[in-house]
């Protein structure tokens, strides 16, 4: 997939099984927009094939529409349309819509129908843009980034509906850029970066690296120079040591408890000052940060 | 709470039903923006009412009473009005919003959502040819047995101006729609021969004729003063039309 001679997304191959929470997750500008778009039928891909319920998402247009909803990233209502006059008109172009009093109701979508568009909140209007893509009991759910903007109350709603989805046996498609979002919702993750497929695996599945461990320390002053090289050699070469910013660092490898003493007794011996030293598990930061070298979250 | 049923049972709903669903929120969100309605049905009025009360005390030479000259113009005048400006600006925004492109998503396909369109604008036109002749008569309005005539122009006339709206509105951005939408709006109601006949324009006339507008007021006011139907006004709407539509399928982008 390019957009004139930039290549957005490339030799990307994923796959998606029915009735699951798959999460395409990747820093922003990673392609997952694009990725999501082109199997919705908005993009034909310039090279490669995309299948969705079996069909082309463009030559097969009008039998794969009605059973797909789409949540884009942003827009997709009139300015001075009500909210409640927008989601009836969504649900119109359905068969069998969803009862739209229980679907407002449980979105808190109540106390704003009467409000028009343009002055909903970012997270209403986000979850209004939710309310239009299942509307229509799709069989498959293609979310971008549902749930950028919201409050964590309205993030929490969102999450306990798309796991409720998929109970039902609908297929969710999600993008985003928070690892948590990733980590809690999905049954499968595929990262990407710059168009490609990095990983993919179940969170268990990526998150698992056998005795490996994350050690992050934080500091008050800026490293010494060569902080990542003296740090590393001091805990004897068989960890990843990679500086974040000038503040922080994380070493990723087979760590323990007295790894903390190592990282502790470097500091004293190199005149730093501990804001924060934490010992834990692999987070799909981790995989990102050892994968690229850089961080997901900007 | 309410049980909600997320099972899938998808479908889209049957094509008709969603084209009066369609047109019924595109008329609706066309009425309840001010700025459309002042377009649609406040300015058409004043200028009728400015153009018969004026026309008592300035000769314009006008071949008919005034009344009988200026309604069946400012009712092409309204069409213009909506079919072009109003569908041109509106089309532009929902570019802008991804309006189109939401629906691009829905089960309501494109043929789906330019018959809506036309349903809105058929439905406006109703309202407004309602509430302008309406004013004529009252005015003392007397017209000719023109209906088929009146009927077919409005049809080609909406036809017309909406073809070269959606051109307008799929080529420029947004707010260079709403500006150009509106400008020529202004000089069609000022030099289009749309509200006054070509014979007040003069030498200019001959050349007034050949527009929309100028064909669109021609054919309203061939039928409603002297009953009948205007032909030639009618090819000539039916050519803007063609132009219109072709240029429109070739440079419009629905994102």
């Amino acid at each position: 997939m390019r957009y004139g001679e930039k290549v957005a997304v490339d030799g990307l191959s994923l796959s998606v099984g029915r009735g699951t929470i798959t999460a395409v997750l990747g820093p922003n500008g990673a392609g997952k927009t694009t990725t999501l778009e082109t199997a919705e039928g908005y993009r034909r891909p310039h090279a490669g094939s995309v299948r969705v319920l079996g069909l082309d998402p463009i030559a097969d247009r009008h039998a794969l529409l009605p059973r797909i909803g789409v949540m884009l990233q942003g827009g997709g209502a009139w300015s001075g349309v009500r909210a409640d006059e927008m989601l009836r008109h969504v649900a119109r172009l359905h068969a069998h819509p969803l009862d739209l009093g229980a679907l407002t109701e449980r979105l808190g979508l109540g106390e704003c129908g009467r409000t028009p568009y343009r002055r909903l909140s970012g997270g209403q209007q986000q979850r209004l843009g939710l309310a239009m893509a299942i509307v229509g009991r799709p069989e498959i759910a293609f979310v971008d980034e549902p749930t950028a903007g919201m409050d964590p109350a309205a993030r929490r709603t969102t999450w306990e509906l798309l796991g409720e989805l998929r109970d039902a046996g609908v297929t969710v498609v999600l993008t985003t850029h928070y690892m948590d979002e990733a980590e809690r919702l999905a049954d499968r993750i595929h990262i990407i970066d710059h168009g490609r497929l990095i990983a993919s695996g179940t969170p268990l599945e990526l998150t698992r690296g056998g005795d490996s461990a994350t050690i992050r320390l934080v500091v008050t002053k800026p490293f010494p120079p060569d902080a990542p090289g003296s740090l590393r050699h001091a805990l004897g070469d068989r960890v990843d040591v990679t500086l974040l910013d000038e503040l922080s660092i994380v070493v990723t490898g087979p760590a323990d408890a007295s790894s903390l003493a190592v990282v502790s007794r470097w500091c004293e011996d190199n005149g730093v000052l501990p804001e924060s030293l934490t010992l834990g598990q692999r987070t799909l930061e981790d995989v990102f940060l050892e994968l690229t070298g850089r961080q997901l979250a900007s | 709470m309410s049980a909600l049923d997320l099972t899938p049972r998808p479908g889209a709903a049957p094509f008709p039903r969603m084209v009066v669903a369609q047109a019924a929120m595109e008329a609706r969100l066309m009425l309840r923006n001010g700025e459309q309605l002042l377009l649609a049905v406040v300015i058409p009025v004043i200028v009728l009412i400015g153009g018969v009360k004026g026309a008592e005390h300035v000769d314009l030479g006008l071949s008919h009473r005034p009344v009988d000259v200026f309604t069946p113009g400012v009712l092409a005048l309204a069409v213009m009005s909506t079919a072009f400006t109003s569908l041109a600006i509106a089309t532009g925004f929902e570019r802008r919003y991804g309006v189109i492109k939401r629906l691009g998503s829905s089960p309501l396909p494109r043929s789906g959502l330019l018959a809506g369109k036309v349903g809105g604008l058929l439905a406006v036109e109703v309202l407004q040819v309602a509430v302008i002749s309406m004013v004529g008569l009252l005015l003392g309005w007397d017209p000719a047995n023109g209906f088929v005539g009146c009927l077919l122009a409005v049809v080609l006339g909406t036809a017309a101006f909406a073809a070269l709206g959606l051109f307008v509105a799929g080529v420029l951005r947004a707010e260079a729609t709403l500006a150009a939408a509106n400008l020529i709006y202004l000089l069609l109601l000022a030099g289009g021969a749309v509200v006054l006949p070509s014979s007040s324009y003069g030498a200019f006339g001959r050349f007034t004729e050949w527009l929309p507008s100028g064909a669109l007021g021609g054919a309203m006011r061939h039928s409603c003063l002297d009953g009948g139907i205007a032909w030639r006004d009618l090819a000539v709407l039916l050519v803007w039309g063609a132009a219109g539509t072709f240029l429109t399928a070739r440079t419009f982008r629905w994102e």
